[in-house]
């Protein structure tokens, strides 16, 4: 396998703002008002991704699988705080969603690292921790903001359920079922159609970096199917303990202020 | 007595629903009658607990509703709702999950006769059946737990004319054919003279007059 990196010059990023140009331009012109949160995206981006880079040269430089816990933990810490976001009908949702996030980043790192597929160094852990965790938060999000739409628009069929003696696991299962599955499967209709449809993002950049199309190829299907299983086990997770938020421990609905 | 309620008073949304309420509940056909927003339902969800009022007291058969195990209690006390919410599947499978809830092996084809449909329901979709049939399948599938008390909310608010006639008759002629107690929640003081011998009437959320049928709703 031959590689060259690339060089990216301050030159080359300024020069890519000319798209950012056109899509402030479409929206302006289709009166679509996204004008100003472009303006914030495209500075938040820059700084995030700036300062990340500086954090991920400093783990880098250490070589300290300690520096690696300790940023995908604030990971995981920022992930629940902006799920949470999203799961505004689920009661105290943040727990579940830092277990979840914390369990799915443990489970698949420590997999991967057990059977092999990556070594336990930063340079591998940093990337694919970040990608494990930004998945798993976004499969985590889509099913428990399902799930707090659905226990909301099915409380008289949980009810019903529950006034036959059912327990509130059995009251909410098909509720949980639709929401796993709205959490999954975005995930796995992009791995259905990747390489057909769209080239996912790791295999574009080693690509760019100048890699072997078999080795981009390789390692980005590991990435996917590795995803796949933390975003089950995100999905999983967050909503086996977040239904339970919506019952008391007699197995009554509780009832629910709008958020 | 088959349930007191002993001041009982009972909130929803941050609004008083239920103020201080003294009733009793005997064994056959009772009802609970009284305007919408009178805090009938609301007083029907707290005899199988599932809800628990805020201050007094709910016996069932002389015990704390409280100190019995929800779960049993409701096995026992099976609520069937205003508006049908049927699982989604079947008609049988509906009912095979509610006797499998109480570990029971239903008799399908009976359960059905009894709830007034013929045995070709059980195949059928529980979502495309009439507001009616629906309501016939939510009896049958309460009644595959073999209940000792059936809790009726409003069972015919949503049916037509021609068919609350018939759930009417489906429900009198309920008890000749199993053993259950009935509580059924009503707006209609037609209806309850026609379905009960008891009667609880509330208004506001408090006890207006309870006693038997015949004097308490004379027509």
């Amino acid at each position: 396998m031959t590689s060259t990196s690339i060089q990216v010059s301050v030159v080359d990023v300024v020069a890519s703002l000319a798209l950012v140009a056109i899509a402030a331009g479409v929206s302006f012109w289709r009166r679509a008002e996204l004008e100003e949160d472009i303006g914030i995206a495209v500075v938040r981006s820059f700084i995030q991704l700036t300062a990340i880079g500086y954090v991920i040269n400093f783990i880098f430089d250490e070589d300290s699988l300690w520096f690696v816990i300790a940023l995908i933990a604030v990971m995981v810490l920022f992930g629940a705080f902006t799920a949470r976001r999203r799961a505004r009908r689920v009661p105290d949702a943040f727990w579940p969603l830092l277990f979840a996030l914390a369990l799915a980043g443990a489970i698949t790192l420590g997999l991967v690292v057990v059977l092999g597929v990556f070594k336990p160094q930063p340079r591998y852990l940093v990337p694919v921790g970040g990608m494990v965790v930004g998945n798993s938060m976004t499969a985590a999000a889509v099913a428990l903001n399902r799930l707090g739409d659905e226990m909301k628009d099915h409380a008289r069929e949980i009810e019903a359920t529950l006034a036959l003696g059912a327990t509130s696991t059995q009251a909410a299962a098909p509720i949980v079922r639709r929401s796993l599955r709205s959490g999954m499967i975005t995930l796995v209709d992009s791995t259905k159609t990747t390489g057909l449809i769209f080239f996912p993002g790791t295999m574009v950049g080693m690509l760019l970096a100048g890699a072997d199309p078999t080795d981009a190829v390789r390692l980005q299907l590991i990435l996917l199917w590795t995803l796949l299983g933390s975003v089950a086990l995100a999905g999983l997770i967050s909503i086996t303990l977040a239904y339970q938020n919506f019952f008391t421990p007699a197995h009554q609905l509780r009832e629910q202020p709008e958020p | 007595m088959l349930f007191e309620l002993e001041g009982v008073t009972m909130e929803r949304d941050g609004k008083v629903v239920l103020q201080d309420v003294t009733a009793s509940l005997p064994k056959g056909a009772s009802c609970v009658a009284g305007p919408s927003g009178s805090g009938k339902s609301t007083l029907l969800r707290l005899l199988n607990r599932l809800a628990d009022p805020v201050s007094g007291t709910v016996r069932y058969e002389a015990s704390d509703v409280r100190e019995r195990d929800p779960l049993g209690l409701r096995r026992e006390v099976c609520l069937v709702p205003q508006l049908p919410a049927l699982l989604e599947g079947t008609v049988e499978e509906n009912i095979r999950f509610a006797a499998q809830c109480a570990g029971r092996e239903p008799d399908v084809k009976r359960l059905l006769d009894v709830a007034g449909l013929d045995d070709t329901f059980a195949e059928r979709d529980a979502g495309k059946l009439s507001v009616g049939e629906q309501q016939r399948a939510m009896l049958a599938r309460a009644l595959a737990l073999e209940p000792r008390v059936l809790l009726l909310d409003e069972p015919t608010s949503a049916l037509d004319e021609s068919a609350r006639g018939a759930v009417e008759a489906t429900l009198l002629h309920l008890r000749e054919r199993v053993d259950v107690s009935t509580v059924l929640v009503t707006h209609d003081l037609e209806q309850a003279r026609r379905m009960a011998e008891w009667v609880v009437r509330l208004d506001d959320g408090r006890v207006v007059t309870q006693g038997p049928v015949a004097e308490h709703l004379a027509a």
